[in-house]
C-alpha cells in the first residue's frame, strides 16, 4: 500500500513538473492584426511603429523573454512622454497587464494548440496522483482516529527541504500571479476550455486561472480532510461549509452572475477582508447594475455592519473564519498539514496583536478615505470625488494597502509561507477582518472553548495543532476556559487532545471565562471562585 | 527569608513550585538531573511518535522560570544531610534549604526476572527512557510488552506508530484487568487487537534472554514459549523511588511515609507525588497515588502549607481518563473492576462502534458511585458535583443529555442508553432534555 502511495506522489509530481514547464513551451510572434485587435487607440498611436520595427515578426520561445523586449520598448516611449512633460500621451495602464494581453494573443506554442492536452497533463495529473497519496492513507493509517504519526518526522511538515522546497514554489507562483503574469501566460490558457463553459469562447483570465487552482486544491485536499477527520463529525461539517461557500460562493456565482448581466460579486466576501468594496469605480459599478446592484451595495453594508458582529456574539468568529471565508476554507484544506507550525511563542503572540490591529487601523483609513472619494463623487458634476485628505492621497492610500496588505502579506506571505509559519499567518497576523471580529468575540460574545475540568494532563496537543498559535496548553492545565480573539474554533484542538478535555460551545456570558483561579477541579481542600 | 528547595521536576514539584510563588515571596530552588526544564511525561509517547517535538511538550516557555525567580538546578541529588539542612549534588556543590520537598516521582517495577537489565529491556517513564527506545528501536522488527495497563498500552501504540509488531503479555486473563470490569476489558482487548497487537492473556514472562552481547534476543513466557524481540518493554506498573532517601533518616515503606499534610518524619520535609505514600490512606483511596493529577493536587497542597496554611491533602472525588490507541476513556467516581457488595450496576455498549457507558449505583440507596465511558466524553463538573451531592443514579441517566461533553454534532446516544436502562433496571428514567450544564451546576 505504501508503494501506492508513492506511486501518487510521482503522478503528482508529473503533474505538477508540467505545470511549473509551461512557461518554457511557448511560440510567440506578435503581428500588426493583434496589435490592432489588443491596443487601445492611444496605445497604438503611441506604440505601433515601434512595435513594428522591435517586435513584429520576431519569434520568441518564451512569453517571459517576448514581454520582456515589450516592457522595454514600452517603458522606453512612455520615459520619453515624461521627459517631454506630453501628459496627454503617457499610458496609464499597467505594463505587466499589457503585456499579458499581447503575450496572450500573440502565443501559438503548443501550449494554446492543446489546451484540452494540457488541462489533463498539468490539473488532470495532479489530481489524480494526489487523489492515490490521500486516499491509501484509509489502508495505511488504519481506524479512524487522530493518526498524526511521523509529522514531525517528515520534512515536508516540519520546516525541513520539502517544506521549504514547497514554500519557494508557492511564492514565487503568488509573486509571478500577481505581478508579472505576463510570464505564466500558457499556464493561464489551460483553463480557457473551463472559462469556455461559462462563455463560449472566452479567454481565462489569470484571476479564472487562479480561482480553478484554489478551487481544486480545496476540494483534493478537502477530501484528505474527509478521510483524516472521518471520526469527527465537526470536522466534516466544517469541511463541508468551507467547501460549499468557496465553489458556489465565491467561484460559480462570480462567474455566473455576468452571463446574466448582473455584476459578479462574491456575497460573502465581508469588508474589511473585501478592501476594494466601497472604491469609487466598484460602487459606480453596482450602481449602474440596477437592483441587484443596489442590493449589492446594501448587503454589503449590513453583512459587515450588522450580520458579522451579530453571528460572532452568537457563535464565536468560527462561523466566517473556519465555516466560510475564503482564504480560511484554503488554510483548513490545503493548509491543514502545516497547521502546527503556527508559532506559539509569547514573543509571536506580542507581535500578532500589534501587527493586526495595525492592518486594522490601515483598513480603516483606507475605507474613510475611500468613502470620502467614492461619495463626494457622488453627488458632484464630472463624478470625481475629492481624493485629497490632509495633502494625502486616496489613490497612494489604495496602492499602498493593495500592494502590502491585499498583495504582499495576504498572498504571498498567507500562503507561500504555509510550510514555514503555518497555515494561518495572514488569518492570525494580517487579516482585518479577523481582528475586527476578534475584539467582538473577545469582550461581546458567547462562544468559548471549554476546558473539562481538571482533566488536562498538559501535554501540549491542543497548542501544537492549533493554528492560530494560541497556547491552549495555558488555558486548560489551570481549568480555566479559553476565550482568545484570534480563536477561529477549526475545532482542532478537541479533536486532538487524548483526554477529552476541550469542547467548543455557545453559552451565556456569564462564567464564560470558567475557574478563574489557580486551583484545579479535583480538589476538596480549595474552593473554586464560582 | 526561607528557602525552599525542591527535589524532581515533575508535575508534583513544579506545581508545589508555582503555588508557593504564587504565594509568597520566598527563593524557590528546583533541582533535577532528569531534565532541565518540566516537560509533560505524559505526553513522551507524542514525541516518540512525531506528534511533537520535545519542546512542544514543555508546558513552560524556557524564560519562564527565570522570571517568576524559580531557580533551576540541573544536577543530581547525591545525599540529603538532613542534620544541617543540607544536600550534596553530584557536582560536589551543597544546596541549603530551610524547608524540602521530595518529588522524586517513580521507577518501572522490575520484578527480578533474568535479564532484566539487558540492553533493549526498558520502561516508559523518564525522558532518558524516550531517547533510549528512539535507540532501540534503530533496528528492531518485533517487541514485546509485559504488564497490561495504560502505559503497556501507550508503548504499544507507539511502536506500533514504527511497524515494530508488538506481543503484549498479560498476567490476567483481560486487559488492565485489576482496574477496569471485565466488559471494559473485553472492550479495549479487542481494540488492541485491531490494531494488530498479539495480545497474549494469562502469560507472565519468565526470563529474557541475551544475544550473547548483552542485548535483549527473545523473552521466554511462564508456559516455556520464546518469544524473539529486540525490544521488551517492562510496563508492570511503577514503584516509589527512594533510592535518595532509602538509607536517610526519611522513613520509607514502599514510598516515602507522610502524614495527610504531606510531612514526613523529618520537620520541614515533605514528599509529594508518584513517591510518597500516605500512612493512613486519605479518603479512602489508596496509599499510593501515582497519576498526574494526584501529584497535581499534592504540590498545590503542600504550596498552602508552605506558604503558612497548613493544610491536609482533601482529594475529591476520583476522576481519572486514558486513551487506548483510538478509544478515549473518562471515569468518574469509582467504578471497581468487581463489583462491591451491594453495588448495581449497568453496561451499555453500542452494537458496532467502541462507545461504552458503565454506571455502578448503591443498590439500596440507589447512590450513584461512579461511571466509566468509551468513547464519549463527559463534563467533569457535573460528575463531580453529583458525587460530592451524592446524587441519586436516576439524576446521573435523567441528565446524561447535559453531562455530555462531546464536540458539536456528535451522534448523541443518550435515548438509546437510557431506554436500555430502563428495560433492564425496570426503571422509569425520562431523559430530560439537554440544558446549559451550568444551570445544573447552580441547582
Amino acid at each position: 500500500m505504501k508503494s501506492v502511495k508513492y506511486a501518487g506522489m510521482v503522478i503528482f509530481l508529473i503533474g505538477l513538473a508540467i505545470f511549473t514547464a509551461t512557461p518554457f513551451l511557448g511560440k510567440l510572434k506578435l503581428t500588426n492584426e493583434i496589435i490592432v485587435e489588443q491596443l487601445s487607440e492611444t496605445e497604438r498611436a503611441n506604440l505601433e511603429i515601434p512595435l513594428q520595427n522591435e517586435l513584429v515578426g520576431q519569434e520568441y520561445s518564451t512569453s517571459f523573454a517576448f514581454s520582456r523586449k515589450f516592457i522595454g520598448i514600452y517603458n522606453r516611449i512612455n520615459d520619453q512622454f515624461i521627459a517631454e512633460q506630453k501628459w496627454d500621451q503617457v499610458m496609464y495602464t499597467p505594463v505587466s497587464d499589457l503585456a499579458s494581453k499581447l503575450a496572450t494573443a500573440s502565443n501559438t506554442g503548443v501550449v494554446p494548440q492543446n489546451k484540452g492536452l494540457f488541462l489533463f497533463l498539468t490539473f488532470g495529473i495532479c489530481i489524480i496522483g494526489s487523489l492515490i497519496y490521500i486516499i491509501s492513507d484509509l489502508k495505511i493509517k488504519g481506524l479512524p482516529g487522530i493518526k498524526n504519526d511521523g509529522i514531525y518526522h517528515d520534512s515536508a511538515t516540519n520546516k525541513g527541504w520539502i517544506g521549504i522546497l514547497t514554500g519557494v514554489w508557492l511564492i514565487s507562483f503568488y509573486i509571478l500571479l500577481y505581478f508579472h503574469s505576463y510570464i505564466i501566460v500558457d499556464a493561464i490558457c489551460i483553463v480557457d476550455p473551463i472559462k469556455g463553459l461559462f462563455e463560449e469562447g472566452a479567454t481565462a483570465s489569470k484571476w479564472f486561472l487562479y480561482g480553478i487552482l484554489y478551487c481544486t486544491a480545496m476540494i483534493v485536499m478537502g477530501i484528505r480532510m474527509y478521510i483524516k477527520y472521518r471520526h469527527n463529525k465537526y470536522q466534516i461539517v466544517r469541511t463541508t461549509s468551507v467547501l460549499f461557500f468557496q465553489i458556489i460562493f465565491a467561484f460559480l456565482l462570480v462567474e455566473i452572475l455576468p452571463l446574466f448581466g448582473l455584476p459578479g460579486r462574491d456575497l460573502k466576501n465581508a469588508m474589511p477582508l473585501d478592501y476594494t468594496f466601497l472604491y469609487d469605480y466598484n460602487i459606480k459599478e453596482l450602481l449602474a447594475a440596477g437592483q441587484f446592484g443596489l442590493f449589492l451595495i446594501v448587503w454589503g453594508i449590513v453583512l459587515s455592519i450588522i450580520v458579522v458582529p451579530t453571528l460572532v456574539y452568537f457563535y464565536g468568529k468560527r462561523w466566517y473564519c473556519s465555516w466560510v471565508c475564503g482564504c480560511g476554507g484554503l488554510a483548513e484544506t490545503l493548509g491543514d498539514p502545516y497547521r502546527q507550525l503556527s508559532s506559539k511563542k509569547m514573543k509571536a503572540w506580542k507581535f500578532e496583536r500589534w501587527i493586526i490591529h495595525g492592518v486594522l487601523v490601515f483598513a480603516v483609513i483606507l475605507t474613510i478615505f475611500v468613502a470620502v472619494q467614492t461619495i463626494s463623487g457622488l453627488s458632484s458634476a464630472n463624478g470625481e470625488g475629492r481624493s485629497t485628505i490632509l495633502w494625502i492621497s486616496a489613490y497612494d492610500i489604495r496602492n499602498w494597502y493593495g500592494f502590502l496588505i491585499g498583495s504582499i502579506f495576504a498572498g504571498v506571505i498567507g500562503t507561500g509561507f504555509y510550510p514555514i509559519l503555518g497555515n494561518r499567518a495572514w488569518c492570525r497576523f494580517g487579516c482585518p477582518l479577523a481582528a475586527y471580529m476578534g475584539l467582538v468575540q473577545r469582550f461581546k460574545s458567547r462562544f468559548r472553548i471549554t476546558t473539562n475540568g481538571g482533566q488536562c494532563i498538559s501535554c501540549g496537543n491542543c497548542s501544537t495543532y492549533c493554528e492560530q498559535g494560541i497556547d491552549v496548553r495555558a488555558y486548560a492545565q489551570k481549568g480555566q476556559n479559553i476565550v482568545r480573539s484570534s480563536c477561529v474554533g477549526c475545532g482542532v484542538c478537541s479533536a486532538v487532545c487524548p483526554r477529552g478535555v476541550l469542547k467548543l460551545e455557545n453559552g451565556p456570558e456569564a462564567g464564560r471565562f470558567g475557574n478563574e483561579g489557580p486551583i484545579v477541579l479535583g480538589h476538596n481542600g480549595f474552593e473554586l471562585n464560582n | 527569608m526561607e528557602k525552599i528547595v525542591i527535589i524532581g521536576n515533575g508535575i508534583a514539584g513544579i506545581t508545589a513550585a508555582r503555588n508557593i510563588r504564587k504565594k509568597s515571596n520566598f527563593e524557590i530552588c528546583v533541582i533535577s538531573s532528569e531534565t532541565e526544564h518540566f516537560f509533560s511525561r505524559t505526553a513522551l509517547m507524542y514525541v516518540y511518535m512525531g506528534h511533537m517535538r520535545f519542546e512542544d511538550i514543555k508546558p513552560y516557555e524556557d524564560w519562564f522560570w527565570e522570571k517568576n525567580r524559580i531557580n533551576l538546578i540541573f544536577d543530581h541529588v547525591d545525599k540529603i544531610e538532613t542534620s544541617n539542612n543540607s544536600l550534596v549534588l553530584r557536582s560536589g556543590k551543597q544546596v541549603p534549604y530551610t524547608k524540602l520537598i521530595l518529588a522524586l516521582g517513580a521507577k518501572p517495577n522490575k520484578y527480578g526476572w533474568p535479564g532484566q537489565d539487558l540492553k533493549g529491556v526498558q520502561g516508559l517513564y523518564s525522558y532518558q527512557d524516550l531517547q533510549s527506545i528512539e535507540e532501540n528501536s534503530i533496528n528492531a522488527k518485533t517487541a514485546v510488552i509485559v504488564g497490561g495497563g495504560l502505559i503497556g498500552v501507550e508503548l504499544a501504540e507507539m511502536l506500533n506508530s514504527r511497524n515494530i509488531k508488538v506481543h503484549f503479555l498479560v498476567r490476567e486473563n483481560r486487559f488492565w484487568g485489576n482496574v477496569l470490569p471485565k466488559e471494559e476489558g473485553d472492550l479495549i482487548a479487542r481494540h488492541i487487537k485491531k490494531h494488530h497487537v498479539n495480545l497474549l492473556f494469562e502469560n507472565e514472562l519468565d526470563s529474557i534472554l541475551d544475544d550473547g552481547s548483552g542485548r535483549v534476543k527473545a523473552i521466554k513466557t511462564k508456559k516455556g514459549e520464546i518469544i524473539e524481540c529486540q525490544i521488551v518493554g517492562l510496563t508492570a506498573g511503577v514503584s516509589p523511588n527512594i533510592d535518595l532517601v532509602r538509607n536517610s533518616e526519611i522513613d520509607t515503606d514502599r514510598g516515602i511515609k507522610i502524614n495527610e499534610f504531606l510531612e514526613t518524619n523529618i520537620p520541614n520535609i515533605y514528599a509529594i507525588g508518584d513517591c510518597a505514600q500516605f500512612i493512613q490512606p486519605v479518603n479512602g483511596r489508596r496509599p499510593i497515588e501515582q497519576v498526574w493529577y494526584t501529584g497535581r493536587m499534592m504540590g498545590e497542597t503542600v504550596a498552602q502549607t508552605i506558604c503558612g496554611k497548613r493544610t491536609a491533602y482533601n482529594p475529591g472525588p476520583w476522576f481519572n481518563s486514558a486513551k487506548f490507541f483510538d478509544v478515549e476513556y473518562q471515569t468518574y467516581g469509582m467504578v471497581n473492576s468487581e463489583l462491591w457488595e451491594g453495588e448495581i450496576d449497568f453496561y451499555w455498549e453500542h452494537p458496532k462502534k467502541e462507545l461504552a457507558v458503565h454506571v455502578v449505583w448503591d443498590k439500596q440507596s440507589n447512590l450513584f458511585k461512579g461511571i466509566n465511558v468509551f468513547g464519549i466524553r463527559m463534563r467533569h463538573e457535573l460528575f463531580d458535583k453529583w458525587l460530592k451531592n451524592k446524587a441519586s443514579i436516576d439524576t446521573i441517566m435523567a441528565n446524561l443529555s447535559t453531562a455530555n461533553f462531546d464536540p458539536e454534532f456528535y451522534r448523541h446516544f443518550e435515548k438509546e442508553i437510557v431506554e436500555q436502562f430502563n428495560l433492564r433496571t425496570g426503571k422509569n428514567i425520562q431523559l430530560a432534555a439537554k440544558t446549559w450544564w451550568q444551570k445544573l451546576i447552580k441547582n
